[in-house]
């Protein structure tokens, strides 16, 4: 198989946190156009994984390709505009912007106005239309101009996923997507992201196993930094060595 | 409907006003409305804490009187090559302290106007403690005398009308949007492809260009230009009138420095007293309006249970 098979690769990538090592030789490709899923017990490294493959982190060894395109020395900006985009395990919105506002920041990453400061609004007006389909496209239809701050938790989040695909990534780093989310929520962001992974690719960080038994086709265990394991659904959750990091690790 | 009345109400008080009140106080309520506007939209808008704002705003009133005193410039053109050193100035700290947010960059300013007020303190053209004495004022556009209180106030009200449109069009503007953006949330802005500093640099530039005027404005009112306008002192009283007024709200800082001004002169005639009258009025502010006055006003008059 050919290098340009997989959109994002990452070798022997490590990093460590003064002597403690937090990631360690991870070897990691995800599939063009499939939905990846990293999991494992909490403190595994997932989210430091995420912040090294989107160049949030140094990494202290190793390498991340893009599309076979080496992204180690570039900085998290520009990786963006590369088309990979990743949401916070934290839900990162713009508390005090409303969500049309929320999003047609994210537009204009691409639009060319962003230092425009002896512009009006008018300048951004053409991204209206857009960024009210993004929100009407999450469930979002009626809250454009509602503060950020002021939805639920399960709504932030959606906005979120809403910003990230404003950016029309090619490959999207999600991180505990449902994670704090009412049972209601779940299910439309689980159809959300099976909808928008449609001509793209995505790696999801999930601690949900029915989300990540319904989304994803491969999945990658991380255990203190280290990849225990990687393989379909099945072939994991039935794996002695992670049934027993699971029950050792996690306390959900 | 409203906001119009509201602003035909606040030119026809700002133009009768010095007929009622004495100039220089209402020019100098007009300096820190401006300087309290340049604080906002770095602390309001951006979420920078700049711990020396006083540099732009004294290094300024220093320039201008400089200028004023010994070259043939008209005072608009002092007024404006004031700004713009001072916006260069705001780049240059820019370019040292945006890479540092929070406190970081609140202890990098801080360290850059203390270092800026050692050289004025030292440099030979700024009359060391006495600082520059009888500034003149020039003639506006080099035509016509405006070297009477009266005159001067309504050159300075253009000014500060014109100031107060920049600021209101840069933070209402698709940068503003950024910025405020990056104060919610500087992580996220820079996972969305932009480079959060460029847009710290600009609005450090653009903040210190209006404390630039400000300053400028200052020194033609009151004649005189001294370390006390560089000092940290004035950094202080700055970020205590805005929270005073209102972080985060677009006038609050406004009225924030309009009220201390106003305070202060008042209070001027009970001598020693007046710090403890002026403490007392700070502490009712704080118990009452926690987020501000123009915070606090904002927030009762907004519809409950509007979503
Ligand atoms: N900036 C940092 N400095 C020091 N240690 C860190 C830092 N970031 C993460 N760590 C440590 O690295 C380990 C991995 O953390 P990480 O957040 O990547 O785990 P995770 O798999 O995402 O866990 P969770 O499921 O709880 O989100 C943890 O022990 C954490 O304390
Ligand atoms: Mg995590």
């Amino acid at each position: 198989m050919t290098q340009s098979d997989y959109a994002l690769e990452a070798r022997n990538l490590s990093k460590s946190f003064g002597g403690f090592h937090a990631v360690k030789t991870v070897n990691l490709k995800v599939r063009r156009g499939s939905i990846h899923a990293l999991i494992g017990p909490n403190g595994a490294g997932k989210t430091t994984c995420f912040n090294l493959l989107t160049k949030t982190l140094t990494p202290t060894e190793g390498q991340v390709l893009l599309d076979g395109q080496d992204i180690t020395g570039l900085r998290s900006a520009q990786v963006a505009r590369m088309g990979l985009v990743r949401s916070f395990q934290i839900s990162a919105t713009f508390p005090h912007l409303t969500c049309l506002e929320n999003v047609r920041v994210a537009l204009q990453s691409n639009h060319g106005t962003a230092f425009k400061f002896w512009r009006s609004l008018r300048a951004v007006e053409g991204l209206n239309a857009r960024a009210r389909a993004l929100l009407e496209q999450v469930g979002l239809a009626g809250r454009e101009d509602t503060l950020a701050t002021e939805l639920s938790y399960g709504k932030k989040r959606a906005l979120e996923i809403a910003t990230t695909l404003a950016l029309d990534p090619k490959v999207m780093l999600l991180d505990e997507p449902t994670a704090g989310m009412g049972h209601e929520d779940v299910e439309p962001i689980t159809d959300l992201i099976r909808q928008v992974s449609a001509g793209r690719t995505i790696l999801i960080v999930e601690h949900n196993l029915s989300v990540v038994s319904s989304l994803c086709e491969r999945i990658t265990v991380l255990q203190h930094g280290e990849v225990l394991t990687e393989g379909t659904y099945d072939a994991v959750s039935n794996d002695p060595e992670v049934i027993t990091a699971y029950m050792g690790g996690v306390d959900d | 409907m409203n906001r119009a009345l509201m602003l035909v109400l606040l030119a026809v008080l700002a133009i009768a006003a010095p007929f009622y009140v004495y100039p220089i106080l209402l020019m100098t309520v007009l300096s820190y409305v401006v300087f309290a506007s340049s604080f906002n939209l770095l602390l309001g808008y951006a979420g920078l804490l700049c711990f020396g704002h006083a540099m732009f705003f004294g290094t300024a009133a220093y320039f201008a009187g400089w200028l004023l005193k010994n070259t043939a410039l008209s005072i608009e053109l002092c007024f404006l090559l004031s700004a713009l050193s001072m916006a260069a100035l705001g780049w240059v700290v820019g370019l040292i302290a945006a890479r540092r947010g929070g406190i970081q960059f609140a202890m990098i300013t801080l360290a850059i106007s203390q270092f800026i007020y050692f050289l004025l303190l030292r440099a030979p053209f700024t009359g060391g403690e006495d600082g520059l004495q009888r500034i003149p004022r020039s003639a506006l556009f080099g035509m016509f005398d405006v070297s009477s209180n009266l005159a001067l106030y309504y050159v300075i009200l253009a000014f500060s009308v014109l100031a107060i449109l920049v600021f209101y069009r840069v933070v209402h503007s698709p940068f503003g949007e950024v910025l405020k953006a990056i104060r919610d949330n500087e992580a996220r802005v820079e996972s969305l492809g932009f480079i959060p500093e460029r847009f710290k640099v600009l609005a450090l530039t653009l903040s210190a260009g209006l404390a630039g005027l400000a300053g400028a404005m200052k020194a033609a009112a009151y004649q005189i230009a001294t370390l006390h306008d560089v000092s940290f002192h004035i950094s202080g009283t700055i970020i205590f009138m805005t929270l005073l007024g209102g972080l985060g709200t677009l006038t609050g800082p406004m009225v924030g420095a309009a009220m201390i001004v106003l305070l202060n002169d008042y209070l001027a005639q009970y001598g020693e007293w007046a710090l403890i009258i002026q403490g007392a009025v700070f502490l009712v502010v704080i118990l009452f309006f926690r987020k501000g006055v123009v915070g606090e006003i904002e927030a009762r008059l907004k519809k409950p249970g509007r979503v």
